[in-house]
C-alpha cells in the first residue's frame, strides 16, 4: 500500500479545535503550534503521496491533520488494505484510485475469476464516501451492477476510469452515462468489456454539458452519431474525445468543427477515399485545431491521409500510432511536422528507418514506445527494429528517459552506447522477443547490457530485461541499482544466486515479477524480510515449491503468500507465486484455486 | 493511393507477376502492403534462411533457421509472451484475419453459375494477376482492360461492389484502394457486359 500505518491506535475522534492552554497534551508531547484548521488547510495543499506519508509521521496531531485533510487517496494493491480500514482513517476521500490483479494478468498469466472485485469496496464508499467524485480503477473485476450502484449511490459523481479491467459491459456504461448528472470523465481504455452495443451514448440526458473527457476508443460497437454530434456541441468544455474506429473521416470533420478546442483527439478508421474537397475542409479543420496536443487512434491509416494532420502537429507533444502499421517514409513525412514531440509510440512496422526520422526531428524526446506490429511466433516475417533503431533515437533524442522496445536482436555495444548518450534513463524496459537470445554479434549473454544501465542510469526506477542473462545480469542490478523500484525478469539467470543479488540489493524495490527463471526455494528464502517492504512478488514458471511458500509464510505472518494451484498441478511446485504485505489478512473472496498459505 | 501500379496497357507489369520465394521485405512491393502477416504459403529459400541465420545466431532455438527444405516448424507459443496487453494482441490477430468487408476473401459470382466461388485478394499483386486468377476459375476470357474501353470486345465484364454498395468496373482506380474498398466480385455476361465497353 502506498500509505504508511502508524504503530500506534487511530484516533478516531477530532481533536478539540481550540486547545486550551490549560491541555496536558500540549507539555507532554510535541504538539503544533497551529489550530487544527489551520494544519489542515496547509496540508490540504499537499498532492503528492510521498509528502502525505512523510507527514503522518511526524506526529499524532500532524498524522490526523493529514488524514482529515486528504481528498485523493491511491492503492496499488486492493488487497493490501481493507475498504474499511480505508474509510476508517481517511473520512473526507473524494477521489480513489485502486488497482487489483497482479501485472502479469495483463499477459494471461492470472486465471479468470481470481479476484479484484470492486464490489466490496463500493458498498463501503456508498455509505462512507457519500461525495466521492472520481473512481479510478486498474485490473479490477467491474460487473455491470457494480457501475449501476457507483451510478446510483454519489451524487457528486465526476470521473471514472477503467484500465485492463474486467466483469462488464456496455450495459454498465448505460447506466453511468443515464444517471451521473456531473459526469466530467468518461475513460474506457484497454478492457475485457462484453461490447454489445454503443447504446450507452445515447443515454446522456439531452441537457447535459459537463463532459471534459470522452475515450471509447476500445469500443467497437457503432454509437449513434447525431446523438455523438450533439453531445459535442453542448459540451462546451471537451477537451479530450477519442472515438472508435467506426468513425469515418467524414464525421470525424464534423466533430473538429464542433470542437476546434480539443486538446486531445482519438480518431477513427482513416482508411476512406477522399475527395479533394473533403481533403481541404479535413486539412482546415485541423488546422483550427490550436490547442491540439496528443493524437491517436489512427486504425487503418492511408499515407494520403496523413497529410491532413500536418498542420495539427505543430503543437503536439504526444502522437501515438501504435495501433497504426506505418511504414518508415510515412512516419517520417510525418515527425518532420511535429518538432515539439515529447511521447511518441509506434509500431515496429516502421523499422529501423523510421526510428532514424525520430533522431532527426524530435530533440524534444522523453519517450519511446515500440510495440510489434504483428506475432513474432506466428510470423515468418523478420520485420521490425534492431539495436540500430534504437541507437539512432538515442544519438538525436537527449532528453530520453522512458523506453519500451520490443525488438528482434540487440548487443551489449549497442545498450552501451544507448545509455551513454541517454543516462536520465528512469524507465528502461526492453525486450528482445525471442526468449533467451544472445547478443547476436559476440553471441554472448546480454548481461554488459544491463550492467550499463544500472551502472550509468542512477535515476533508474523500472527495469525490464530480456536476452540471454546469467547471474551477472543481476548481480549488477543489486549492487547498482539504487532508486529501482520496479524489476521484471523472464527466461533469465542461472541460478537462486541471481534473485539473491536483486534481493540483497536494490534498497527501493517496490515490485518484482519473474517467469520462467531457475530461482528456487533458496533464492526465494534469502532475504524474506524484504517482502515487507515492497508492495508486491510474483514467480511463475520458476522452480519454488510449495513447502518452501509455506516456510515463507510461517516466517512472515504479515505477509499473504498466495499459490496459484493449476490443473495438472502436482501439489509439489508452485507454480505461480504471488506474495504482497497487507494490512487486511488473508483473503476473504480467494477463489478455490488460489491457495493462502 | 501514391502507388502507381500498371495494369493492362503496355506495361506488362512483370514484377507483379514473377513468382518469388524470396522473404516478404526483400523488394520494395512486398514493403507496401499491409505487415500484417501474408496468408500465402511462401517458403524461406536456402539463401535467405541463411541471411536469417546470421542475424539470430544459432544459440536461438529459432525455428526459421531449421530445415530449409520444408516448412519451418511453427515455433512453440509462450503463453503471454511477447508481453502485450490481450487488447492490443488481439487488434493484430484482427489484421490477420481481416473480414470480409475490407476486401481479402470476397465472393465472385458469374451470371449464369450456379453456385459462386471465393477469392483472397491479398494474394495477388495487380490486377492482371486478378483477372488471370478469374478467367481460369471460370474458364472464360475477360481480356484486357483500357481506361477508355474497359473490357471492350470481351463477353465478360468484371465488377466489383464497393464500399458504398455501389457496383464498379474492376481496373478503374489503383489496385490498393481496389482491394480495400472490394466487397465482392460480379463477373456480368453477354449484351450487359458488352453494353459497357460503349458506355
Amino acid at each position: 500500500m502506498d500509505f504508511s500505518l502508524p504503530t500506534e491506535p487511530m484516533n478516531h475522534k477530532r481533536k478539540n479545535p481550540d486547545p486550551s492552554p490549560d491541555s496536558d497534551e500540549s507539555t507532554t508531547q510535541l504538539s503544533s503550534p497551529f489550530p487544527d484548521e489551520v494544519l489542515e488547510r496547509v496540508l490540504s495543499l499537499l498532492n503528492s503521496r510521498k509528502d502525505r506519508n512523510s507527514v503522518s509521521l511526524v506526529c499524532k496531531d500532524w498524522y490526523d491533520a493529514e488524514r482529515w485533510s486528504r481528498t485523493h487517496v491511491f492503492i496499488g494493491n486492493c488487497y493490501s488494505v481493507s475498504p474499511e480500514i480505508l474509510t476508517r482513517r481517511f473520512p473526507n476521500i473524494r477521489s480513489v484510485t485502486l488497482k487489483g490483479k497482479p501485472r502479469f494478468s495483463d499477459f494471461d498469466l492470472v486465471p479468470p475469476k481470481w479476484g479484484a472485485y470492486v464490489h466490496s469496496w463500493l458498498l463501503v464508499f456508498a455509505t462512507k464516501y457519500h461525495f466521492l467524485e472520481e473512481l479510478r480503477l486498474k485490473r479490477m473485476t467491474v460487473s455491470d451492477e457494480n457501475l449501476k450502484l457507483l451510478a446510483l449511490s454519489f451524487p457528486n459523481f465526476k470521473a471514472l476510469s477503467l484500465l485492463s479491467c474486467d466483469g462488464f459491459s456496455t450495459d454498465g456504461l448505460a447506466s453511468i452515462t443515464t444517471h451521473c448528472k456531473n459526469l466530467t470523465e468518461l475513460d474506457i481504455q484497454e478492457n475485457d468489456i462484453d461490447d454489445k452495443s454503443g447504446k450507452w451514448l445515447s443515454c446522456f440526458p439531452e441537457n447535459f454539458m459537463s463532459l471534459e473527457v470522452l475515450n471509447f476508443a476500445n469500443l467497437n460497437s457503432d454509437v449513434n452519431f447525431e446523438a455523438l454530434e450533439r453531445l459535442v456541441s453542448r459540451c462546451k468544455s471537451l477537451k479530450v474525445l477519442k472515438v472508435n474506429e467506426n468513425m469515418t473521416l467524414e464525421q470525424l470533420h464534423r466533430l473538429l468543427v464542433l470542437a476546434p478546442h480539443l486538446r486531445e483527439l482519438g480518431t477513427g478508421s482513416l482508411l476512406q477515399e477522399l475527395t479533394p474537397r473533403q481533403h481541404s475542409e479535413l486539412k482546415s479543420a485541423f488546422n483550427n485545431c490550436k490547442n491540439l496536443n496528443m493524437l491517436s487512434g489512427f486504425y487503418e491509416v492511408t499515407s494520403i491521409f496523413l497529410p491532413v494532420l500536418y498542420p495539427a502537429c505543430t503543437s503536439l507533444t504526444f502522437l501515438n500510432l501504435s495501433y497504426a502499421a506505418l511504414r518508415s517514409d510515412e512516419l517520417s513525412n510525418l515527425l518532420v511536422h511535429c518538432p515539439l514531440l515529447q511521447r511518441l509510440w509506434v509500431l515496429d512496422s516502421v523499422e529501423d528507418e523510421g526510428l532514424e526520422a525520430v533522431g532527426s526531428n524530435c530533440p524534444l524526446l522523453e519517450e519511446l514506445r515500440v510495440f510489434p506490429a504483428s506475432d513474432p511466433f506466428e510470423d515468418e516475417i523478420l520485420h521490425g527494429v534492431t539495436e540500430a533503431g534504437f541507437l539512432a533515437v538515442s544519438y538525436g533524442c537527449k532528453k530520453l528517459h522512458y523506453v519500451l522496445y520490443f525488438c528482434r536482436q540487440m548487443t551489449n555495444a549497442a545498450v552501451a552506447t544507448i545509455v551513454q548518450n541517454c543516462p536520465d534513463f528512469t524507465h528502461f524496459r526492453l525486450c528482445i522477443m525471442n526468449p533467451r537470445q544472445p547478443d547476436y554479434q559476440t553471441n554472448e549473454p546480454m548481461d554488459e547490457a544491463f550492467g550499463a544501465v544500472v551502472k550509468t542510469c542512477t535515476k533508474l526506477r523500472r527495469l525490464a530485461v530480456s536476452g540471454l542473462l546469467t547471474d551477472l545480469t543481476f548481480e549488477y542490478i543489486g549492487k547498482y541499482a539504487n532508486n529501482l523500484e520496479t524489476l521484471s525478469v523472464a527466461f533469465a539467470g542461472s541460478s537462486d544466486r541471481g534473485m539473491e543479488c536483486v534481493l540483497k540489493g536494490c534498497p527501493k524495490l517496490r515490485k518484482l515479477e519473474i517467469r520462467d527463471c531457475p530461482f528456487g526455494n533458496a533464492a526465494l528464502l534469502s532475504s524474506f524480510r524484504k517482502y515487507e517492504s515492497m508492495r508486491s512478488l510474483w514467480m511463475s514458471g520458476c522452480k519454488v515449491t510449495m513447502d518452501g511458500c509455506r516456510l515463507l509464510a510461517q516466517e512472515m505472518p504479515r505477509l499473504n503468500v498466495e499459490v496459484i494451484r493449476e490443473c495438472g498441478n502436482d501439489g509439489f511446485q508452485a507454480d505461480k507465486l504471488y506474495v504482497y504485505r497487507s494490512v487486511a489478512g488473508p483473503r476473504k473472496d480467494a477463489p478455490s484455486f488460489v491457495l493462502t498459505l | 493511393m501514391e502507388r502507381s501500379v500498371s495494369y493492362g496497357g503496355n506495361d506488362l507489369n512483370l514484377e507483379a507477376t514473377e513468382l518469388r520465394l524470396g522473404l516478404p521485405g526483400s523488394d520494395e512491393h512486398e514493403k507496401q502492403s499491409s505487415p500484417s502477416a501474408r496468408t500465402s504459403n511462401k517458403r524461406a529459400s536456402p539463401e535467405v534462411a541463411e541471411e536469417s541465420s546470421s542475424l539470430s545466431n544459432s544459440n536461438v532455438s529459432d525455428a526459421r533457421n531449421g530445415d530449409q527444405d520444408s516448412a519451418p516448424p511453427a515455433k512453440a507459443q509462450v503463453v503471454g509472451w511477447p508481453p502485450i496487453r490481450s487488447y492490443r494482441r488481439n487488434s493484430f490477430q484482427q489484421k490477420k484475419t481481416e473480414a470480409d468487408g475490407a476486401g481479402m476473401y470476397v465472393k465472385v459470382s458469374m451470371d449464369g453459375a450456379p453456385y459462386l466461388r471465393k477469392v483472397d485478394l491479398k494474394v495477388y499483386k495487380s490486377y492482371p494477376e486478378l483477372l488471370k486468377a478469374l478467367e481460369n476459375m471460370f474458364k472464360l476470357t475477360i481480356g484486357e482492360y483500357s481506361e477508355r474501353e474497359g473490357y471492350n470486345g470481351s463477353d465478360f465484364a468484371p465488377t466489383y461492389e464497393d464500399k458504398d454498395g455501389d457496383w464498379m468496373l474492376v481496373g478503374d482506380v489503383p489496385w490498393d484502394m481496389f482491394i480495400s474498398t472490394c466487397k465482392r466480385l460480379r463477373i456480368m455476361k453477354g449484351s450487359e457486359a458488352r453494353g459497357l465497353g460503349s458506355l
